[in-house]
């Protein structure tokens, strides 16, 4: 299952070529384990909305696994990932090659498959992107020395609203992985804005989402957050409102479900 | 070493510094458990037959009343169901009474909240009894949001010979009744009467886990997700919040209130346990808000062991004070550990009840199985302690003979008397003779709910919808 609460090493430059395969092995078996347990609590989490009234104890346990979850991802998944970009000496299609491993298989055509896009990786530099620049405070712990992250919907959508958000931030303590990230997306341009995903989450704010509300199954105002990953789940059709965080689609669902079990 | 002297005995307590362990010796007098081997038996079973089980037949609660001749259970349908153990019967010294059905009342009914239209769950979640005062019992039973106290009575007079009314109860003509009688009683059918007496509702916004009657027998609490509040049984438009733990925030959530309870003799004291595995024990004497507390009880956690489902199994099922009032027990996923109030730092002794769902968790968090909240009870001397499990495996654990026994409460094994035979689950390869593998064990078949006899060695374990009943073996 995971490793046991071994940190994986900063790996340098130094590397032998040869090790990067069986590394990229080891890590994205453990990265998909990490991966699929995420979307399953993300989808546990959503499915208490349909509940009698969801239990709060449950809600709480499960979106703090994803908040632990996350923090690690922005801790070491990025830096896994990042590194080996920064050192291998992969062309950028290598590198996307590599990325296909490391990831959930990637969307052939954007639009038709948002929701899943939303949730994976979209490449070496999405996970760059799930930077910390948006502080989330409702996932943050109260210290400031905790490095800020985010929900991986936002950094992977919001690639190109990086710099909106960064004026939204009031705390930054991402300057030494801003310059690496900064570094890196020159070297992975792929990040071709996507007029249609824009348009699509242009209306997205990433303020607070009222967790009580969504907890207890209310009906709340249009507000979205570190919970937006459900909304946009059930929301990037027009038959939900980004408001009904509380009762989202069926059908809407089934089709979420089939794509993340990947018949 | 120290020689401590309390209510139940002289007991001799070694200290030692590497095993930071407790060891009583010297058994108490009275109540069973402890000495030999107990060997339990098959006793009764309550409960339909059918493998199909009803929703509103699940068993969500069972309680022994202080004198333990009373046995009640509560359901998902909102039902209580009291059992009365039966007067041992002189002839036959070596059986003890059976438990039949004393009294069934509808206690909750499902109710709707329209302000957040969402329905509110008939389902009792606990029930607690209050001493005996008078020839009539009393009990707490609580939903997700309402506790009722209940009155029940006997009947086993009626008057008759009124001058003025029939015996059906229509009225005489007044004109017909020539003589006049002293109306008598007269014995009838028992009749047991539950009636209503309090009802305690619109104090809880979350969902109720806990009630607790206190030693004053006055006053008792009730516990949600979020908040503590302080009761008068006579009193039912106020009571006190003694615990909020709700942060200003809501996001910012990251814990709950998952049990709560008084202590069994300091009516100031009471404690209650949260999701990330801490428990509070906090005195009511220092301020009417209990938020800060006196003693907070935590293991640090084992790095060993850490992965991404270390908090879920952290976190506390149930907290049960000892009858001494000197030992605290609670239970997490996993494990059972009993904690001595003058320790904080960590458990004088932990008993695994299941280690071989570690290496499961992911399967169990998929299926959901590890938010199962499993619950645990002392015997009446406090010496063994026992849990449930899947595959309706449930475990002793003996504290003073460092042994213990798992135990299934199936069909199977229903003959009366019939000796229980202990049950060995093999986490590894080699599967002997006899053992269940772990792949083979339903996780469907869960035993939540647990209780002991507070005299006797007799205990009631509630299957989905089966409640069993098992003795010790008397010779």
């Amino acid at each position: 299952m995971f490793p046991k609460g071994t940190k994986r090493k900063f790996s340098d430059g130094e590397e032998v070529p040869d090790e990067n395969p069986a590394d990229i092995k080891v890590m994205s078996s453990y990265n998909l384990q990490r991966q699929s347990l995420l979307d399953m609590s993300l989808i546990k989490l959503q499915l208490c909305h349909m509940l009698v009234e969801p239990n709060l104890c449950r809600s709480v346990l499960i979106a703090n696994t994803v908040r632990q979850i996350q923090e690690e991802m922005t801790q070491d998944g990025s830096w896994t990932i990042m590194a080996e970009a920064l050192n291998s000496n992969q062309s950028p299609s290598d590198c996307l090659v590599a990325t296909e491993i490391l990831c959930r298989p990637s969307p052939k055509d954007q639009d038709e498959e948002k929701p899943f896009s939303v949730i994976s990786y979209e490449g070496c530099d999405s996970v760059s992107c799930h930077s910390e620049e948006v502080v989330d405070d409702s996932l943050c712990e109260p210290s400031s020395e905790a490095p800020t992250y985010l929900p991986i919907s936002i950094g992977t959508w919001e690639k190109e609203d990086q710099k909106e958000n960064s004026e939204e931030e009031s705390e930054e303590d991402s300057k030494p992985e801003e310059q690496v990230f900064g570094t890196f997306e020159i070297k992975n341009p792929t990040a071709t804005p996507d007029p249609a995903l824009d348009e699509l989450f242009s209306d997205v704010d990433t303020s607070y989402y009222d967790l009580d509300t969504m907890l207890t199954g209310m009906q709340s105002s249009p507000k979205m957050g570190p919970y937006d990953l459900l909304d946009s789940l059930s929301s990037h059709s027009q038959s939900i409102s980004s408001n009904s965080g509380c009762r989202p689609d069926l059908n809407e669902l089934d089709h979420i479900m089939e794509i993340i079990v990947g018949s | 070493m120290l020689l401590v002297e309390d209510g139940l005995g002289i007991c001799v307590v070694h200290l030692s510094p590497l095993s930071l362990s407790l060891s009583l010796s010297l058994s108490l007098s009275g109540a069973g458990g402890g000495g030999n081997d107990v060997q339990w038996c098959f006793s009764q079973v309550k409960g339909a037959i059918d493998d199909d089980v009803a929703e509103a037949d699940i068993i969500s609660t069972v309680e022994f009343n202080h004198s333990g001749e009373l046995l009640a259970t509560g359901d998902k349908g909102g039902r209580v169901v009291i059992f009365q153990q039966e007067p041992e019967n002189k002839s036959q010294p070596q059986c003890r009474g059976e438990y039949n059905v004393y009294s069934t009342f509808q206690s909750h009914e499902p109710e709707f909240d329209y302000l957040k239209s969402l329905e509110i769950e008939e389902k009792i979640n606990k029930i607690r009894w209050l001493p005996q005062k008078n020839a009539a019992q009393f009990l707490l039973s609580t939903n997700d949001k309402t506790i009722k106290l209940w009155k029940i009575s006997e009947r086993d007079k009626r008057p008759e010979g009124y001058n003025l009314k029939e015996e059906d109860g229509r009225y005489r003509d007044p004109t017909t009744v020539t003589t006049l009688r002293v109306p008598v009683f007269r014995p009838m059918d028992l009749m047991v009467e539950a009636s209503p007496r309090r009802v305690f509702a619109n104090a809880h916004t979350y969902h109720i886990n806990s009630i607790s009657v206190n030693s004053d027998y006055e006053t008792y609490l009730s516990a949600d997700d979020l908040r503590v509040n302080l009761w008068h049984l006579e009193i039912t438009d106020r009571s006190f919040n003694i615990v909020d733990i709700k942060p200003a925030n809501m996001e910012e959530l990251t814990e709950v209130i998952t049990a709560a309870e008084f202590h069994p003799n300091q009516c100031n004291t009471f404690v209650y346990s949260s999701s990330k595995g801490t428990i509070r024990l906090c005195d009511m004497r220092e301020s009417a808000l209990c938020d800060k507390h006196s003693k907070l009880f935590e293991e640090p956690e084992d790095p060993s062991n850490r992965s991404f489902f270390s908090e879920i199994i952290s976190s506390i099922s149930d907290v049960k004070f000892s009858h001494n009032g000197r030992y605290m027990m609670t239970r997490d996923y996993l494990s059972v550990k009993i904690w001595d109030l003058n320790m904080e730092s960590r458990p004088v002794e932990t008993y695994q009840v299941h280690e071989y769902l570690r290496s499961k968790l992911c399967s169990l968090y998929e299926n959901d199985c590890i938010f199962d909240k499993f619950e645990c009870c002392w015997n009446g001397n406090d010496n063994v302690v026992m849990t449930g499990s899947y595959n309706n495996f449930f475990r002793m654990f003996d504290r003073g003979q460092k042994k213990d026994v798992t135990l299934e409460a199936s069909r199977e094994s229903s003959k009366p008397r019939a000796v229980l035979k202990p049950r060995k689950v093999s986490a590894g390869g080699k599967r002997k003779k006899d053992e269940i593998s772990v792949d083979s064990l339903d996780f469907n078949k869960k035993i939540l709910h647990t209780a002991w006899h507070p005299q006797e060695n007799i205990i009631a374990v509630a299957t989905t919808n089966n409640l069993y009943i098992f003795q010790d073996k008397l010779n």
